[in-house]
Order: C-alpha cells, then structure tokens, then sequence
C-alpha cells in the first residue's frame, strides 16, 4: 500500500502543495527540452533531404561551439569568431559531402549512418587535435547574451528564470520558424522537399543534389553552432557534451524522423518527461533516472505508434 | 576498383607494419616512470593540468638535477582517456618495462590494476583516489594512496561542518544532501556518511549524477531545492563539476554551505561559475599559487624552455600543484628506494619499499623547495599504506581559490576500523587473495 | 599458383555444399589453428597475448554475436555492450553463490541470462525494424547499465559498485584472477572462441541460419513461405545475446579481471558495431577481420611513431588515432561497403585465376 501511495498519490500532493517547484521543474523540462529538440533538429535536417541518419550530429554541436571559443581564445574579435565559425561550418558541410557523401550515393542507409560514424570519430580527434581537450567557457557577455536570474516571488514560493534560457527559446523560436518558412516557401526548400521524396525522380527534373546536400549539411551545422553556444553557456564546452546528442534519438522517436514540428514538440514532451520522472518517481527507485527515462518512454510509444507524432507513414511494419 | 586496390595494398602494408612490431627492450639506464594521463575525453578538463603538473616536475628533476641520484628519469604518458580499457592496456603495455611506480589517476583503472600490482610486482600510488581499503599495508602491500583516504576526506569535510555549526551534535534533525558522480569513485564515501548521520542524528539525501548528465543536472539541484539541505558535499570530477557549481548558484543555494572533496576544486570548476560561484568551498592538500622555489625551477628549468604543454596563464593552477605534488611523492620514493637497495636503477619492487618508508617532514618538504606546501607525511608505514594527512578549507573568491582554515585532521579513529573492515572484506571476497611475504623496512 | 582447386572433384552433395570446399582453405584453417592454439602461447610475450590477442578474441566472439543479429538476421542492435554485462554480472553473481561449480561452466551457463535478457528487449523487434529498433534497442543499453549500478545485490553490496574476480581453478590450474598466468587464460578465450565460431558457422549454414537471411532479405516473402517470424526473430535475439553475454563474461573473468559498469557502456555497443560493419555484414569471417581492425589498430597506431623515432605525445597520439580511425572507417565503406570479408573474396578470386585477370 504504501508503496501504491508513493506512486500514485504523493508525487502529486507534492505537486500540489508546492506549485512553485512543480512550475520549476515544468520551465528545466522545457529548457531542456528545447535544447534536445534542436539537436533533433538538426537530425531531422539531414534525414529529410538526404536519408542520412547523421550520428554525427552531436558532435558537430561541440565542434562548432569549440571552433567559436577557440577562435575567440586567440584573439579574434568575439562576433569576428562567430562568423569565422559559420564559416567553417559550411567548409565542413561541403568537405562531407564531397569526400562521404558523392562517393556513397546510392549505398544502403546503413553504410551510410556507419560513414557519419567515421565523420564523428574524425571530428573528435580533430577537434581535440586543434583546440585542446579542456572544457571552455562559453563566450556568453562577448555575444551579449543576457545573463542572470528573473526571480518571481509566485506560488507560495520563488519561481527563477535564467535569462539566458530565456534567449536560447527566443532564438530556438525564430530559427525554426525560419527554417519553416525556408522549406516551404522558397525554391531551395521545395527542392529539399523533392529530394526527400525521391532522390532520382529530383534528379530528373534538375535538382542538383550534391548543391542540396550541401545546403542541408550547412544549415546543420548552423543549427548545430546555436545549440552549442547554449548548451556551452549552460555548462562549459566540452566534448562531455557530445553523449547529449544520443538523448536526440528518443525525441526523433516520438517526433518522426521527418518532421521539424514533431522534433520541437518531441523534445519538449521528453524533456518535460524526464524531468518530471526525475523529480517526482525517481526517488522511489534510487534515482539518476534521466539516463534511461526518455528511450523508455520512446520505446512505449514506438510500440503504439512508430511513425511517431507528425512522421509520414513510411515506416514499414512487420 | 582504384580504391579497392588502394585497400589492398593498405591492408598488406598494415599487416607487415604489424609483423614489424615487436617488442624491444632497450638497455636500463634510466628509471622508467610511466603516468598514465588522460588529455581526452570527457575527463580532461580535470586530467589535462594534473597531467601537466605530474610530467613537469619531473622533467624538472631531469633538468636540474639530472635526475634522481644522478640517474635520469623516462617518463613516458601512456594516454588512458579515463577508460578503463585503455587503462588495463597501458598496464599491460608498460610492465614490461620496468616500471617503477603506476600512477592510475583513475579509481576506476585502480580497481582493476590492484590485483595484478602484486603478480607484475609493480607499486600503485593512487594518491588520495583509488579503493580507500587499499591503505591496508597487511593486505595490499603494493598498493599505496597517500595523503589521506576519501574517507578521510569526508571526515574532514564534517569536522568542518561540525566548526561551523558549533559542534557535530548541533547536525541533529539536519539534513546534509550528498551529490556524486555515478562511479565507484562517488559512491565510496557512502558508507562511511551514512555511519555519520547514524552517530549524530541527521538525515543524508542522496543525488547521483550519471556520467551523460553530468553537464545538465538540472533534475537533481531541483530536488536539492525541494529537500533544502543545510550543507551539500560534492564528490564530482570532470565537467560535473563546474556544471555543479553553477545550478547551485542558480537554484540560489548557499555557496559556502557547498562544499567539495579535493578533486572538485580545480580553478576550472569555479571559473565556469565566476562571481556566480563566489563562497564555494573544497578541501584541498596542495599548496596554492607558484609562490615556491620549485614551481619557479619548473618554470625556469621547463616551461620557459618550451618543455611543458601547460599553457603559460594555466600555469600553477591549483590541479597543476596537485600533480606536482603528486610527483614530489613519487621522486621521494625513488631517492628513498635508492637509499634503501643501494642500487642506482631501482625496480618496482625497490620503490615498493620506498613508498613504505616514505616520510616527509616539515624541514623536508622545505628542502625540496616546497616551504608549507603540504603536510607534513608522516604516517606511512607497513600496516598504514595511507598515513591519514590533513588536508584544508579552500574557498573560491569569483576569480582564484583562497586558502580559509588551517590543517584540518581526519578522524582516524572512525576511518581507521572502517579500512580494515572494508579491507577484510575485499581480502574474503576474492578468494585465493595472497597473503603478504614482504618484509618490512624501517622508516627512514 | 598453390591457390588451384583443379583436381579436386567433388562427388556428393555433401562435399560440394562444405564450408570449406577446397582443400587449401581446409589447410589454412589447420594451420592457422596450430599457430593460435600452440604458436602463440609456446612464443608470445605477455603483451602480445594479454593486451592484444585475449581481448581480440573476446571482441571478435561479441562482434559475431552481433552479427547474428545484425547481418544475418538484419535487426540492428546498439544494446550489445549491456548484453555482454549481462552476461559478465550473471557469471559474478553464479560463480559467488556457488563458487565449487567450475567457472568455465558459469561463464557459458551466464550465456542464457544474457540469452533471456535479449529477447525480452527484442520483443519491440516484431513492430519496428531500422533505425527505430537500434533506438529500442538503446533504452536497453541505458536501462542495463542503470541497473548494473543501481541493483547493489548484482554487485553483492561492494561499497565501490564494482565486481572482482575471484580466483578459481581447473584441475588444480589457476584459471581467473591475478595470478592466472596470459598463456592460460588465452587457451581458455581461444577454446570457447573456436567452439562457439564452429556452433556460429553450423547455426549460420543451417535451417536456422536460413530462416533469419530470409527474413533478412524480405520479411513478407519470408513470412509467406512459412517461416514465423515471432519465434525466428526473437530466436535471433536469444542466440546473438548469449555470444554476446558470454564474451561478457569472459571479458570481465579472463582479462579485465575486475570491471564496473561503465566497462559495459554505450561505447562498447558502437565499437562492436564497427567490428561488424567493417569486417562486413553477415560474414563470420568478417567479424575477426573487424575486431581486428578496429581493436588492433588503434594499438599500432600507438606503437608505430615512437618505433619510427617521431617524439608525439601520448595525447597527440591518441587525437591521430581517432582522426585515422574515423578517415579509415568513411575510406573503407567507400571502398568495399560489404567489408573486409568481400575484400577477402575477391583477394582469393583473384588468386584462383592468377595470373590471368578472370
């Protein structure tokens, strides 16, 4: 009985009783959350264009993060360095797709994610080769990002919010309602979009592939170098920071490998998720539950619904 | 079809360069001191300046002295990554050289290196990490983990709350929140916390961090929040450290009622927190700045000269001096095997008996150019492998560590039963353990 | 030249469906055998045999289990690492509780809960396949490893959450722990390797074997012709976990000696996944020739510059590594994407017509 109680009853007269930590834990959820759906997004990219499953897309997070502190760390004026980075970005996007992707065309989806195996483990080195092994602070005041606390005395309680989180939503907000407007407003995004659909059929009518994936291969590694800057800012950059990207999978899962709305609203569900579990189950089984709690919750729903939230129906059952 | 005969002939070439690799043994003349470093990974944040300080120093020695009692040291890095793997193989790599002593620099590769230091005859020196039964002398003579155990760290770490609160009587019905890295590291202290709060009444809560959330951690400082510890202890490494220390400052909880065990008290860890973090306290056993001869000689003899990889604004940083210190006690085991075998070369199995005998004194420390740089090593001999040295309050000032209390003692008479109960235990487990047959020299 | 199967008349079905039809392969197996089983321990240093030749063969006995899964069968597992420490937890909590059994029946008996562990998480298997069972196949691998830490009673209560191996004897030999001399490990690693890559190539050529390329190929046609591919797959899952449980167990009992959980982490399921991918899918073959590649390489790598005189530190060294492990891995797939066991073929093709080109 008491154990029924501590499971179903308790978490959530805590809840009730302490609004304020409840709305807390709502707003790390949702911060942490946002986080993981850009590293989805940045998946979801990739997938959508080229049918890669990029596993190197967590790496390339820390890579462009530690290009823009390295580049700062010897000299170079701090948004100097972030265009620097941008730069070098679209140098890596076209440098994968000449030296993996053309001489892969047509290969098995397997060969293909195993190839981004390669590119992860040369990136690492590389980047360890270049800047060093030790974690960096993040350049937050040089990119006048806001920092600080917004404290609301609320609820019985405080409610504080990093101002920075803040930003990173703002931003998160407007990045992907660009990247929106971009795939189905203009030119390169219907031909993204027909590229997805059928690689030779796009060819047909005169898209250029290698042009496409480069594109996507870009704006990747752009979307990579924004959630660096935030999760740097959070904590240091480090190459800790690339295991984060595996917590992209379970929201791939729940979102659908092709759809951005489904990697936003997937991240914020695991995110949320997993926070919640921590905080209110977690302890009843010794805790440290986050590690395992979002590919839970995405196994349970790849057993109900493996297309996923918003995915296309193209997964094929057994 | 080009490539693939590019392969071919790729894969030939690698199988005779493999062919070609045998091992050498090339002729003693110098003494071979292995450090297995970790420069990557997601550890070298704290691996990078312990690796720096413990190569340096001893580089130093070269230049300076030419060595140890006129003999040159090899030191060579053998890169572990702080996996256990590597680890295992760089043991397997380096015995075969002669090696005088193994720092792992891992509590992890300790572990699994303990049982075959007495086969392979090599001496462990996991100074002040490793498994805290090993300061048993009678059960693992080749071990050894100077100055102090993790238990007593945590003991340390308690008189000095006790300071604060006006007696260890006064934690009854407190709560004191304990924050780990999920590893055998951060769960050694546990038991011996959970036998605090028996003695004096408060209550532990316990938050572990898993080594992939170790740069997020939000879940686990909310539940700080909820619970509202009076003191927290921190047992971290790597980048949960400084990622520690901001979500404490942000879930706004006291920072000088945080405090961490010596290995949570690299600058790195507080720098990532800034003013942020001002108040932050950890124990600490290494002197503070570059404010002694010898870090000028290392400066002098090896920075200077391009020798080292610190970089020039990283130099003497507070992990820095902890890998300094913890070469100072490998040269002293050296030069006191030298005295004890009379030999030049000395071997694992001399430096053994070095480490045995090993005594730095106050006078001594001076001598070495080190002027109360640590305590006083006092302790060790063949039952105590450890010798249970204090350790002190540092405290972060938003820009650099700052030292606040004297030598804080470690409460032997609760450690001490608890190493041999934990050692007796160890010894049961792992049936056919061998008894000790080495003798035991007199201290120098 | 030596390379001709002329003369060679096959003359029952039997014979010409062998594994090894030709007798000059027949051969080479032999003496390949005679120099793992005798040349090696009788000259090997303890190098060669603890840090290179014990692991090599453990990896490559998970690297088979996985191809099972994988290139036979065509379910794609991360979970590999969690089922080997399935099997290495199992085979510590047995040989605990009842240390007069002969270890070398634990380990093999450990084999089963790793078996149990697996279809039970192969279970999502019968729905979703891809990318999607790998991410499946991931909350095992986190779960385990959560459970490695968190279940104390696996670890028997040790304060530092980690296991050690006990010592133990086969007639009168020391057998696991420190003093267990590398010759003696390495002939047991060797024996279990060989036995189970003889049981693999039997499984792999038999109805079994069949069944899983057939629903490898195309599930639906497979189902079609009868066979079930509940029982097949999760079959499939069973088998590939034991190989992988029991060279769990042997990783932590015959090499590491002591292990805790992160031993068993996610790095463990992508390296073998690298074995398997670049030694080539559904190839037995393939699997040493990737163990070798990807466990091996990195150990040249590190030995090779200071060999050559070039002064690199050991962190220099370690980037390089990596570096060239992900370049060799992105050249090989562009090179030969069905892997070294294809490269191996069309070696031995070229060799039968020597010197004409066909």
């Amino acid at each position: 009985m008491g154990l029924l109680y501590q499971i179903f009853i308790d978490p959530f007269v805590q809840m009730g009783t302490a609004p304020d930590l409840f709305v807390q834990t709502l707003w790390e959820g949702l911060v942490g959350g946002m986080l993981y759906a850009l590293i989805a997004l940045g998946f979801v990219l990739i997938f959508k264009a080229s049918g890669v499953f990029n596993f190197a897309q967590g790496i390339m997070v820390v890579f462009a993060a530690l290009t823009l502190v390295g580049l700062y760390n010897v000299g170079v004026p701090a948004f100097l360095a972030l265009g620097l980075s941008i730069a070098v970005m679209f140098v890596l996007a076209f440098t994968v797709e000449r030296v993996v992707l053309r001489p892969l065309v047509n290969q098995p989806d397997i060969i293909l994610f195993m190839a981004t195996f390669g590119i992860t483990y040369f990136l690492i080195g590389f980047g360890e080769f270049v800047f060093g092994g030790d974690p960096k602070v993040m350049i937050t005041d040089q990119l006048y990002l806001p920092k600080g606390t917004i404290t609301y005395k609320a609820l019985g309680g405080v409610v504080s919010l990093q101002k920075l989180d803040i930003a990173a939503a703002i931003i998160a907000s407007i990045m992907v309602a660009g990247l929106a407007v971009f795939f189905s407003k203009t030119r390169i995004g219907r031909a993204l979009r027909a590229v997805a659909d059928s690689h030779s059929a796009a060819l047909s009518v005169g898209i250029s592939l290698e042009q496409i994936w480069v594109i996507v291969w870009f704006a990747a590694g752009l979307v990579a170098l924004v959630t660096g800057i935030f999760w740097g800012a959070r904590s240091d950059v480090s190459f800790a920071l690339d295991v984060i990207a595996l917590k992209a999978l379970p929201v791939l899962i729940l979102g659908g490998f092709t759809s951005i709305p489904g990697a936003i609203v997937g991240g914020l569900i695991i995110g949320i998720g997993e926070k919640l579990g921590e905080f209110y189950w977690g302890p009843l089984i010794g805790g440290g539950t986050d590690a395992w709690f979002a590919y839970v919750i995405a196994l349970v729903f790849l057993l109900f619904r493996p297309q996923g939230l918003f995915g296309e129906r193209i997964i094929e059952r057994v | 079809m080009k490539a693939r005969d590019i392969l071919v002939g790729m894969t030939c070439a690698s199988l005779l360069g493999a062919a070609v690799l045998a091992s050498k043994a090339q002729a003693q003349d110098s003494i071979y001191v292995p450090l297995l470093t970790y420069r990557t990974g997601p550890y070298s944040g704290s691996g990078t300046p312990i690796a720096n300080g413990m190569h340096d120093y001893l580089a130093m020695l070269n230049e300076r002295d030419g060595g140890i009692g006129g003999v040159k040291l090899n030191i060579e890095e053998c890169e572990t990554g702080y996996d256990t793997k590597k680890g295992v193989e760089c043991w397997e790599s380096i015995k075969g050289k002669n090696p005088a002593v193994v720092n792992p620099y891992s509590t992890g590769i300790t572990l699994q290196i303990i049982p075959k230091a007495a086969v392979d005859k090599i001496p462990i020196l996991s100074m002040a990490y490793g498994l805290s039964a090993s300061a048993v002398g009678d059960k693992f003579p080749w071990v050894f983990n100077p100055p102090a155990t993790y238990w007593d760290g945590l003991s340390m770490v308690m008189r000095y709350i006790g300071g604060k609160e006006g007696g260890l009587d006064k934690l009854k019905g407190k709560t004191v929140g304990f924050i780990f890295l999920e590893s055998p590291y951060g769960r050694e202290p546990l038991p011996l916390l959970q036998q605090f709060s028996k003695d004096y009444g408060f209550t532990v809560k316990e938050y572990s961090v898993a080594g992939k959330e170790m740069q997020d951690q939000s879940a686990q400082w909310l539940a700080v929040r909820r619970d509202r510890p009076d003191w927290m202890i921190m047992w971290g490494w790597g980048a949960m450290n400084p990622t520690a220390v901001k979500r404490a400052a942000e879930n706004g909880y006291p920072m000088d009622h945080f405090i961490g065990v010596w290995w949570s008290g690299s600058d790195d860890d507080g720098r990532g927190g800034g003013q942020t973090a001002k108040g932050y306290l950890s124990l600490n056993f290494n002197g503070l700045g570059s404010n002694y001869p010898a870090i000028q000689d290392i400066k002098k003899y090896v920075v200077d000269k391009g020798k080292s990889q610190v970089e020039k604004d990283k130099f003497a940083e507070n992990f820095y001096n902890r890998g300094v210190y913890n070469s100072v006690l490998v040269a002293e085991a050296i030069r006191n095997a030298q005295k004890l075998s009379g030999k030049k070369v000395v071997t694992g199995e001399d430096v053994r008996r070095g480490l045995e005998t090993l005594n730095i004194s106050e006078a001594h420390w001076k001598e070495l150019g080190f002027p109360n740089f640590a305590a006083p090593i006092s302790g060790v001999n063949c039952t105590d492998h450890n010798g249970h040295a204090p350790a002190y309050m540092q405290q972060w000032d938003g820009a650099k560590w700052v030292k606040i209390s004297d030598w804080i003692q470690p409460m032997k008479e609760k450690v001490r039963p608890m190493l041999d109960e934990a050692a007796k235990e160890y010894v049961e487990k792992n049936t056919g353990w061998p008894k000790r047959t080495e003798a035991c020299d007199k201290s120098s | 030249m030596l390379y001709r199967e002329a003369g060679q008349f096959k003359t029952s079905y039997a014979s010409d469906q062998a594994v090894f039809p030709i007798l000059q392969d027949r051969v080479g197996i032999l003496i390949i055998l005679v120099i793992a089983f005798i040349g090696i321990p009788v000259t090997g240093n303890d190098f060669l045999i603890n840090a290179v030749m014990i692991p090599f063969l453990i990896f490559s006995l998970a690297a088979i289990g996985l191809n099972l899964l994988t290139g036979y069968t065509g379910l794609l597992s991360l979970g590999t690492g969690a089922f080997m420490g399935v099997g290495a937890y199992a085979c510590y909590k047995l040989t605990t509780v009842f240390p007069d059994v002969n270890i070398i029946i634990w380990v093999i008996v450990s084999g089963f809960f790793s078996a149990a562990v697996g279809a039970v998480f192969g279970l999502p298997s019968l729905r979703i396949k891809g990318f999607y069972l790998a991410i499946a196949t991931l909350a095992a691998q986190f779960f385990l490893e959560w459970c490695f830490i968190r279940i104390p009673w696996l670890y028997n209560y040790n304060v530092s959450a980690a296991i050690e191996v006990p010592q133990r004897e086969l007639f009168g030999i020391i057998i696991t722990g420190p003093r267990a001399s590398a010759q003696t490990r390495y002939l047991i690693v060797l024996t279990i390797v060989v036995a189970m890559t003889w049981m693999a190539s039997n499984i792999v050529h038999g109805r079994i074997g069949r069944m899983w390329m057939a629903i490898r190929d195309m599930d639906i046609a497979a189902e079609l012709m009868g066979i079930r591919l509940l029982p097949t797959k999760l079959l499939a899952f069973a088998v590939s976990s034991f190989y992988c449980g029991v060279a769990g167990a042997m990783l932590v009992f015959l090499w590491y000696g002591g292990a805790e959980s992160t031993v068993f982490s996610i790095n463990e399921s992508f390296t073998i996944l690298f074995m398997i991918i670049i030694g080539g899918l559904g190839s037995l073959l393939g699997s040493f020739l990737g163990a070798a590649l990807i466990y091996i390489l990195p150990i040249i790598l590190r030995f090779v510059p200071p060999q050559l005189g070039l002064p690199l530190h050991a962190a220099t060294v370690e980037h390089m590594t990596f570096m060239i492990t992900g370049a060799l891995i992105v050249f090989f797939l562009i090179a030969e994407p069905a892997g070294l066991a294809r490269l191996w073929q069309i070696g031995k093709q070229k060799l039968r017509v020597w010197p004409f080109p066909y």
